[in-house]
């Protein structure tokens, strides 16, 4: 029998900070495994041999900002069999989607000494508003055991796993006492599990770094945020427009309280 | 008085000041003693050596989505309701590896895991606590299955129970459950806070034969009839003074004639479908199993994890979820919660603790729930 063909990995970013992508270097004693589980192909923050598609695996850090990246994306589909679009920026548009929010042109001036040189587009968008994604891994930055969790599941061929539940959900199941019933505003109720619970453990209120979780109901936390903790409309604001801000649970309850 | 007349039934008392020797007598026994404590500003129950490591002096203030501590004005050491853990996280722990196998050539072969049994001495269980732990039985000691784990767990713990006294009620409806505030069995030994009229300490019931060899190597005396008195008033207090009330008149036809009343759209709109409620209710049993495997595939695992109803892949079935919508998911685990469970255990599946009132983040409160649906229920359905 022959031995079986490593799968190749391709590894793409857009508009991001990088830290998802770096979630994988991250994965320092898996690393060795991860290599010799697949072929690193392509991924040019770690190496500079290029081997070209097709690949069996891509990972996209980063979301679409420019008519080239919107362009490039295109091509990275069409050379991936399965594609996961990594945290934030990829799944929602990311922090850099508050440009949705206004007029792109007055950041661009505002922040350019020579502003013509700027070719942008008005929305920060995420991958699936381009081509289809076959599994969205959220968070900001993503959860390495996560993303462990998912490349074993594609190299064993298994759905992966990355519960849509809320933090809450973690959180109880950590012991922790509930810091917004102790007074603190804390998105954990609307937002994505994945982090383990990372800020509440810390005894504060979850920033909503994963993003909405399913069915998420931010209207009712809003409710509770502003008549029974104090929270201006402003801040409110504030809460919901932040890394998943373009996302559409949270995107729509920013919007509510902005008038 | 003489050791042959710390019998069953038999009440005694020690000093608050003499309390430590319980805690040593328990730690003798090899008991690894659990109980209410304060960590980092947060009640929780943990493990305590000392007397000092009570919650000495606190209360607990709370409504529906708030809980704060406060100072009393006197030194009780149990003088605050439940706070948002329960036993049940040492019974049937949150997260379990069930097993592991490794590829052995072309099979696999099992890893057997070695389960080690803690031995818990639970002190401060309030009587909705122990009716709780007699829920979970049911579910888990009962019929052909019985859940070893939570069996080994169990059976090994000694119990302290504590009657509810001094406390401000909170959002405790126990009388309208008919769990509490005394505990009436399934202790080792049952204490009384005395505070008031008496020397601060406490009136001591034995429950079992174990308790009795504790209590043997503890200072004591014979409990007056007026240290029993007081004990019972301050229970009868509690009682009087409940935080909530649920009337529980012909309540599985309430649910069964209700499925469609308007309230349930109405909660769903406040209900952030986070499952806290399940989490930290003492009752709820619901787990799943996750499997994985590591990334050479040479070893996979199988773990069992505390589970909500409120998510949306709990009632995942072969194509998809059954219950898609927050309305769906909170009236089914009400109507479990009050109705349903009655058929299937023989109980009501909620024990008046308040907890999933407290620490719901929006203080959805499940007696206001169902006094609404009560207030305007649709009869029985017409032939």
């Amino acid at each position: 029998m022959a031995p079986k063909r490593k799968p190749k990995l391709s590894v793409w970013k857009f508009a991001s900070c990088d830290g998802c992508q770096l979630s994988l270097l991250d994965c320092e004693d898996e690393l060795l495994t991860i290599a010799g589980a697949v072929e690193i192909a392509y991924f040019v923050e770690a190496s500079r041999a290029m081997v070209k598609g097709p690949y069996d695996l891509t990972l996209v850090d980063g979301s679409i900002t420019t008519a080239h990246d919107a362009a490039v994306i295109q091509r990275v589909r069409r050379a991936s069999k399965y594609l996961v679009a990594l945290g934030a920026c990829a799944n929602s548009g990311g922090i850099q989607a508050l440009r949705n929010f206004t007029d792109v042109n007055d950041f661009i001036d505002a922040v350019y000494a020579k502003p013509q040189h700027i070719k942008t587009l008005k929305e920060s968008t995420p991958i699936a508003a381009h081509v289809k994604v076959d599994f969205a891994l959220n968070g900001c930055p993503i959860n390495k055991h996560q993303l462990l969790a998912v490349l074993s599941a594609f190299l064993q061929g298994r759905p992966p796993m990355a519960r849509s539940h809320s933090v809450c959900v973690d959180c109880k199941l950590q012991g922790n006492v509930c810091v917004m019933v102790m007074g603190a505003p804390c998105l954990g109720p609307v937002t994505h599990a994945g982090c383990g619970a990372l800020c509440p453990t810390y005894h504060r209120g979850c920033y909503g770094c994963y993003g909405p979780k399913e069915t998420p109901n931010p209207a009712a936390l809003s409710a509770w945020f502003s008549q029974r903790l104090g929270m201006s409309e402003a801040n409110l604001v504030r809460a919901f427009r932040a890394f998943y801000a373009n996302a559409p649970a949270f995107r729509q309850e920013s919007e509510a309280h902005d008038k | 008085m003489t050791a042959s007349s710390l019998k069953v039934g038999a009440r005694v008392t020690l000093a608050a000041g003499d309390f430590q020797h319980l805690l040593d007598a328990l730690a003798g026994r090899g008991y690894r003693v659990m109980s209410p404590t304060l960590e980092d500003g947060r009640l929780i129950y943990g493990e305590i050596g000392k007397v000092t490591d009570l919650p000495i002096g606190w209360t607990a203030f709370q409504e529906g989505g708030t809980f704060r501590l406060e100072h009393r004005q006197d030194q009780a050491f149990f003088g605050f309701a439940v706070g948002q853990q329960s036993w049940k996280q040492f019974l049937l722990p949150p997260h379990q590896t069930l097993w592991q196998a490794q590829r052995e050539g072309s099979g696999w072969g099992i890893i057997p895991q070695v389960q080690e049994i803690p031995q818990f001495a639970f002190l401060g269980v309030r009587s909705c606590e122990l009716e709780a732990m007699a829920v979970q039985d049911r579910v888990f000691l009962q019929g052909a299955h019985v859940e070893s784990t939570y069996r080994a767990r169990r059976e090994s713990a000694f119990i302290v129970a504590l009657n509810c006294a001094h406390q401000d009620p909170g959002t405790c409806f126990c009388v309208s459950m008919g769990t509490g505030p005394r505990a009436t069995a399934g202790f080792d030994l049952a204490l009384t806070e005395l505070l008031q009229g008496e020397e601060h300490g406490f009136v001591v019931e034995i429950g079992t034969d174990r308790g009795a060899e504790v209590i043997r190597q503890v200072p004591r005396r014979a409990a007056t009839s007026g240290e029993v008195d007081a004990a019972a008033r301050a229970v009868a207090a509690v009682a009087g003074n409940m935080g909530r009330r649920l009337d529980t008149t012909g309540i599985q036809e309430l649910f069964y004639d209700n499925y469609e009343h308007p309230r349930w759209d109405e909660v769903a709109a406040r209900c952030l479908n986070c499952g806290n409620c399940t989490l930290v209710c003492p009752t709820c049993f619901c787990h799943t199993l996750e499997d994985s495997m590591d990334l050479p595939g040479a070893v996979a695992e199988r773990r069992r994890r505390l589970d909500s109803c409120f998510t949306v892949d709990f009632s995942y079935l072969h194509g998809g979820s059954i219950r898609t919508s927050p309305r769906s998911r909170y009236r089914q685990w009400l109507t479990h919660k009050l109705a349903t469970w009655i058929d299937q255990f023989g109980c009501s599946g909620c024990v008046g603790c308040g907890r999933c009132i407290t620490w719901c983040p929006v203080g959805i409160d499940i007696t206001e729930e169902v006094r609404a649906i009560r207030e305007t229920a649709a009869g029985p359905p017409k032939e």
